[in-house]
């Protein structure tokens, strides 16, 4: 078997009486690309933020490069490991860099927290990683406040990349950001991946993107996966209703978005074979939603 | 202006900044810097001896030796107004540094920390909020006596849970910021996040939050006193000239009790000022 | 009540950010016809909000317009404010991006959607009757009791329907979409276009749809206007305009677009997005563009029509991107 570069099984967190992420489980191969899929709710940024220690998991296991790091880090030690094990893009490009610190500084601060180097190599790993995403001297001395929503974000890969992270989640990280700007992110990103051999960990609701980033692909669905597998299968011939709903959604030539209506239906009676999951227990928005679009899709 | 040289213009940088070309803001600036120069330099630019007694200028109202007149021990007014401004800058100056230490340092600790540390520290503040300022100084006064000393540590307990809410949510929202967030993701202390990136970040609002306070801590150990319980005479003190200056209101003579009166009320509502419009700039910053 | 449901002539929209009037909308024409659908596409800083907000004469803070903006033939820039109340109320309906920012969180949703009813003298009984089947007609469930709710009980989707039906309460013969699905889930975005194209071909009323999505504005819309730099590059019919794009900013923009039913991957347009005041001269996407030529950045190009469609590119004849 071979050694995973993330592994996570039965991860499950609560916030009170909801049930935010339930039984999640799923692995990532060293330099693989895996979506994770789902809306608002879905559970998804809960997940990424329990990977990266921000929130803490009620049950389960998380397996980064092969050590346990299911609990929130107590010393500074395992803080350090952890974090140069798996880092994290986040969606919002202006309020993601501290607006007091300058690019170089925002992504020198983790080399020096990391690795002893002489000032001299710093600065040198520094302009290495900043080359890397594209960016020169000029936007180096710069506030991020100078900078466009692009360029932010390429700062924000470059701080993640700079404990040379086996995995990088990437939470919405090109959301944000206008179309010709993602499709350079996303370019940016493979090559990325390419070179280095960084794992990434795609969180978003986005499947044309999916399509074109991920190899694997998870759909999440009120805190439960309700489906993975290859991307290029699970979008030719998705199976749980949830995913062609999702599927469905995306806007292109040729949409009819009364269909959705239908594919609700078919969620709804889905749900009603299967036994309720704990997360789908509470009164979720999605059941009165189903029926008014059948109401008026009837009319 | 364009003579300044430059390294006084970096001095200044921040005060231009705050003032943003409002002349409001500007007017208030310049009284506070006035009223800190005469405060230091009380005794070299005060026309009198606070303390000296010109009985034959007794209530004599303004003249071209007492401008604003004297008291009714013939003291002269403006000297005393100008000694005054010394025990009245420096009382709320102590309060509000107190105050807004000690704040932060609650506020910014139950945001960060969250659950049991965060009720903890809350209901705290909710109690010395529910307790009167003046009692507390005058229960103080009882136990140190009477002087600044009292009434000022009194103040700065009072005040520090005004700054601690503001600086309690202040700093959630900040904390939520995936800035912050991104720190913790590379492995910083909680320690380190706070003190490099979170109180610098969320200081401005403070600050602007704390200048108000120094108006309203200026007006609370005047008013201390004023009832005795403050400075005492014969030191100069506003509060206490207006005490003083009441008496000869039956008199007819105004400019004792009226000066200081309406040097208190101005230099409230010159720091209300320039602390809303460090507010504002914040405010316009943050969209 | 003559000429087009919407015509904007030569739209310039400048601010007045201290001394240097910034441009912030060139020379915009567009129009819309009675219920027809039409798409204003264009990326951060393009001017598509700011020209459809001054559609309803909602100008920025101390801006100045020229040129015009007529709704049945009836002037905005030269309207009384008395007569530009009536319209709002009445002919134009605007759906705004975020409904939870958008609609009072303190008034009952029953006030929201009878508010310019009311206004308009319709008595309170047939306004709440009315805003019950504007209601139902959204898909709102039990429209009875949710008129006496409050905003923060609604989900973001159940609540942009509930805008939907505040818009439609004047009966208006004129809606704009100011990004109405922007913050909305994929399905529920799904469900919402779904009812607004539904209830607009009911009442036949004309669209202006805005959005940053050409995708979406694609499968919705009969005609698309691209905007750039607060100038508009290409418009065509939405087919037209996925088959064969004019405008080298519009095809760079498909060919950034992930699709799902394609192979390509996204190709980035390099630089970033430039609002007019930042734009240098002659072509504003010249300095992305991957066919400039020396005179593109000597002047301005002018619109000119090819089969049908409208490009402001000197090179448009040469390259047709497939």
């Amino acid at each position: 078997m071979t050694e995973h570069a993330l592994e996570v099984e039965g991860l499950r967190k609560t916030f009170g009486d909801h049930v935010a992420v339930d039984g999640v489980s799923f692995s990532l191969p060293p330099g693989g690309s895996l979506a994770i899929v789902g809306e608002s709710g879905s559970g998804k940024t809960t997940t990424a933020r329990m990977l990266v220690g921000l929130e803490r998991p009620d049950a389960g296991r998380i397996r980064v490069g092969g050590r346990d790091r299911s609990h929130v880090a107590r010393g500074r030690a395992t803080r350090l490991a952890r974090a140069r094990e798996i880092q994290m893009v986040f969606q919002d490009p202006y309020l993601s860099l501290d607006p007091r610190v300058t690019v170089a500084a925002c992504v020198e601060e983790p080399l020096r927290l990391h690795f002893s180097m002489s000032p001299a190599e710093r600065r040198a790993r520094r302009d290495e990683l900043l080359a890397r995403v594209g960016l020169g001297e000029r936007e180096a001395d710069a506030l991020p406040r100078r900078l466009s929503g692009g360029q932010r974000q390429r700062v924000a890969i470059a701080r993640a990349l700079a404990t040379r992270p086996k995995v990088l989640i990437l939470d919405e990280a090109t959301a944000a950001l206008d179309v010709s700007i993602q499709a350079q992110i996303l370019d940016l990103l493979a090559e990325i991946r390419r070179d280095t051999g960084v794992g990434y960990l795609f969180v978003t609701h986005n499947l044309a993107l999916v399509r074109h980033v991920a190899d694997d692909i998870l759909v999440l669905y009120q805190g439960r996966v309700v489906e993975t597998g290859p991307t290029r299968e699970v979008l030719a011939a998705p199976e749980h209703p949830y995913t062609r709903l999702l599927l469905h959604s995306v806007p292109r030539p040729g949409w009819d978005p009364a269909r959705i209506a239908a594919d609700r239906r078919a969620l709804a009676a889905a749900l009603k074979e299967t036994p309720p999951s704990p997360a789908s227990a509470d009164p979720l928005r999605h059941v009165p939603e189903t029926n008014s679009t059948e109401r008026s899709a009837a009319q | 202006m364009t003579a300044v040289p430059v390294h006084r213009r970096r001095f200044f940088a921040p005060l231009a900044r705050v003032a943003g070309g409002d002349k409001l803001v500007t007017a208030a600036l310049a009284l506070l810097a006035l009223l800190i120069v005469a405060a230091v330099l009380a005794p070299w630019i005060a026309p009198h001896d606070p303390d000296a007694v010109d009985l034959s200028a007794t209530l004599s109202g303004s003249t071209p030796e007492h401008l604003l007149g004297a008291d009714q021990s013939g003291r002269d007014v403006l000297s005393r107004l100008i000694f005054g401004a010394r025990t009245g800058l420096l009382g709320p100056l102590v309060v509000v540094i107190v105050s807004t230490v000690l704040g932060m340092l609650i506020g910014v600790t139950a945001a960060w920390h969250g659950g049991v540390v965060d009720a903890v520290l809350s209901r705290a503040m909710e109690l010395v909020f529910s307790f009167p300022a003046l009692l507390l100084a005058i229960i103080l006064v009882a136990v140190f006596g009477v002087g600044l000393t009292a009434p000022v540590i009194a103040m700065s307990v009072a005040y520090a849970p005004y700054v601690g809410r503001l600086a309690r949510s202040v700093a959630l929202r900040e904390k939520a910021r995936p800035y912050i967030q991104a720190y913790r993701v590379q492995g910083w202390s909680g320690w380190v996040i706070c003190v490099k990136h979170l109180l610098p970040n969320i200081a401005p609002l403070i600050l602007a939050q704390s200048a108000i306070n120094f108006g309203y801590a200026l007006m609370d150990l005047a008013a201390l006193s004023f009832l005795g319980f403050g400075v005492q005479p014969p030191t100069a003190d506003w509060g206490a000239m207006i005490n003083e200056g009441s008496s000869s209101l039956l008199q007819g003579a105004m400019l004792p009790a009226l000066a200081p009166g309406v040097a208190i009320v101005i230099t409230v509502v010159a720091f209300g000022i320039v602390g809303e419009s460090i507010a504002d700039r914040v405010a316009r910053r943050e969209q | 009540m003559t000429g087009r449901l919407l015509e904007i002539e030569k739209l310039t929209v400048r601010l007045a950010a201290g001394k240097a009037a910034r441009p912030i909308l060139g020379g915009v024409s567009l129009h819309v016809e009675r219920g027809e659908a039409v798409g204003l596409v264009g990326e951060s800083g393009s001017g598509k909000s700011v020209t459809c907000r001054s559609v309803l004469g909602l100008l920025p803070e101390g801006a100045s317009a020229s040129g015009s903006l007529r709704v049945n033939g009836e002037d905005i820039l030269t309207m009384s404010s008395t007569r530009l109340r009536e319209l709002r109320r009445r002919d134009v309906s605007m759906i705004f991006q975020d409904p939870r920012a958008s609609i009072n969180p303190m008034r009952r949703i029953g006030d929201f959607v009878t508010e310019g009813m009311r206004a308009g003298g319709v008595p309170q009984k047939d306004a709440l009757k009315r805003a019950e089947e504007l209601l139902e007609s959204v898909g709102i469930r039990e429209p009875g009791p949710a008129l006496h709710r409050y905003p923060h009980e609604f989900s973001g989707g159940m609540l942009q329907r509930v805008m939907i039906a505040g818009a439609l309460a004047g009966g208006p013969r004129l809606l704009l979409a100011d990004e109405p699905t922007t913050a909305l889930d994929v399905t529920t975005q799904a469900e919402v276009v779904s009812i607004l194209t539904r209830l607009r071909a009911e009442r036949d009323m004309g669209m202006l749809f805005v959005t940053h999505d050409l995708e979406l504005a694609a499968a919705i819309c009969d005609r698309i206007y691209v905007m750039y730099a607060g100038r508009i590059v290409e418009a065509q019919s939405a087919e037209g305009l996925f088959g064969r794009p004019r405008h080298p900013y519009t095809s760079g923009l498909l060919a950034a677009t992930p699709r799902l039913e394609s192979d390509e991957p996204p190709h980035g347009v390099p630089g970033r997005p430039v609002s007019l005041a930042e734009a240098p001269d002659g072509c504003a996407f010249a300095a992305r563009c991957a066919h400039v030529r020396p005179g593109c950045t000597e002047r301005e190009p002018v619109h000119r029509e090819i089969d049908g469609a409208q490009v402001a590119c000197l090179r448009a004849e040469e390259l047709i991107h497939d």
